[in-house]
């Protein structure tokens, strides 16, 4: 956060969920090149998240996943107007930094990519680029909120194209919450301990009921139906990784989920843009899986 | 009064409904056709403009809403509403339409990436000291006759209009709804 000369501040919190902020009610999807994030922005996406590999891929070919390649993400930065995030390594302050230079919009300190750091993810008050981070439960969104994230996301099962994990994290945030929201004065501390969460943010949930920015869902979205379904649990707006270039009209895919995630409680909408959509991605049964990539991060 | 639509496709909807809500004032959320039935004004939230001008198409609304507002429906964009209202845009999409309220050619994110969006106070005529949210922001580089400044911010390279109204339609760059601030809807209601 800094002054400039126009006594205004820059990269201050407000700004930085500020944008989470502009960001809700749509739809942010992977995109690998720059084609990719053109039709990303045809379709409406609010923002493209640019990475090498979608997580299918980073799945399927094993090995270790790192940010992207710089000159990826600035063909992408050139081609769309809308915003433009990319991925670091868990702790890898050096890769958000990396990020922070070229002028990315949001940092995702992602699960998806392999983690840099077993115990400490990176301290994310030290940027002026806002960061999402990825939660699987109250307690784990409010250790990264503590640490700057100014935008969660349930975390979900990345590369499967399966919902199950994405609604199993969402209810279990709303539920805690709910927890948190009526519980008396006396209560919260202990909830706290429970949560492993810092105490001022447990007492904010339980004043408002809800987190101190906005909560996305990740993680296994697919179909317009489960954009649909997320978006009534209570997500803000939804990322769609490998579900939209991985399906087998891609271009109508993301249409029918933009409009989907617009419209989430109009059946008929949904209805109406899921008709002859063509096969949705393979996606695979999250019970077999080797590698559980929500399992990253604590 | 009748109710105030809120533009609700996309972006920072619950902002605006609770500002108007703040100041005894009824909000609709305006998704469908339907919805547009009765309000007596209409705010555009800040968001994205390219997804808004592709879902106000998709959903059957541009039309509609277009003979609404050349109809003399007061409105009022913040952010992606003042693209959405200006006559030009620069250095957006090639295809990118707009309503074309408001005679002013406007640059989209002519402050910058996020990287360098900031808070800042902005002085308006008639109100005094604003706090404003500059995320993403566009910026105004040309405003034709009939259009009346009643904000400018100097951040380097000149103050550029931030806040304008021609006729029934009032532009801001910046978000008002983000700080607390009432003063610019109060100001809005003053045309409904």
């Amino acid at each position: 956060m800094t002054t400039s000369p126009d006594s205004s501040t820059v990269g201050s919190t407000l700004v930085k969920r500020g944008l989470a902020d502009m960001l809700r009610g749509g739809v942010i999807m992977d995109v690998v090149n720059a084609d990719q994030a053109k039709i990303a922005e045809d379709a409406g996406a609010v923002a493209v998240m640019a990475l090498e590999r979608v997580p299918a891929d980073i799945r399927r070919d094993g090995g270790v996943a790192r940010m992207s390649d710089p000159l990826l993400i600035q063909e992408i930065q050139a081609t769309v107007t809308i915003p433009v995030m990319a991925k670091a390594r868990i702790g890898h302050f050096a890769e958000a930094q990396v990020l922070e230079s070229l002028g990315v919009d949001y940092v995702d300190e992602s699960e998806v990519l392999t983690p840099a750091d077993e115990e400490h993810h990176i301290d994310k008050w030290a940027f002026t680029v806002p960061f999402v981070c990825g939660a699987t439960n109250l307690g784990e969104a409010l250790r990264r909120i503590g640490e700057g994230a100014c935008l969660i996301r349930s975390k979900g099962e990345a590369g499967t194209g399966n919902v199950v994990e994405a609604v199993r994290h969402l209810r279990t945030i709303n539920a805690q919450m709910r927890r948190v929201h009526s519980a008396d004065a006396a209560e919260l501390a202990g909830l706290a301990k429970d949560l492993q969460a810092p105490l001022p943010l447990v007492r904010e949930v339980a004043e408002t009921g809800h987190l101190p920015v906005p909560m996305f869902c990740a993680g296994g979205i697919s179909t317009p139906a489960d954009a649909s379904l997320v978006m009534q649990l209570g997500a803000e707006a939804v990322f769609v990784g490998s579900g939209i270039f991985k399906s087998a009209d891609p271009v109508r895919m993301a249409e029918a989920i933009v409009e989907a995630t617009t419209h989430f409680r109009d059946p008929s909408v949904v209805a109406k843009v899921s008709t002859g959509l063509g096969a949705a991605m393979r996606g695979s049964e999250t019970a077999t899986l080797e590698q559980r990539l929500a399992e990253r991060g604590w | 009064m009748a109710s105030v639509g809120v533009l609700a496709l996309q972006g920072d909807v619950r902002e605006h409904v609770a500002v108007l809500q703040r100041i005894g004032v009824a909000a609709v959320e305006v998704r469908g056709v339907a919805d547009l039935a009765g309000i007596s004004g209409l705010v555009i939230p800040g968001g994205e403009s390219t997804t808004m001008a592709r879902l106000l198409v998709t959903g059957g609304l541009r039309e509609p809403l277009t003979e609404l507002l050349d109809g003399g429906l007061p409105v009022l964009g913040t952010c992606a509403g003042l693209i959405m209202l200006a006559r030009r845009i620069l250095d957006g999409r090639s295809d990118q339409w707009s309503l074309g309220l408001l005679d002013v050619e406007v640059r989209r994110n002519g402050f910058g990436r996020q990287v360098a969006s900031f808070e800042t106070v902005v002085e308006v005529t008639g109100i005094g000291p604003v706090a404003g949210a500059f995320i993403r922001a566009p910026q105004i580089v040309t405003v034709a006759d009939g259009v009346t400044i009643l904000a400018t911010h100097d951040h380097g390279g000149g103050p550029t209009p931030v806040l304008v109204r021609q006729g029934h339609a009032l532009g801001c760059a910046f978000h008002p709804e983000l700080t607390g601030e009432t003063r610019i809807h109060e100001l809005f209601l003053s045309l409904v």
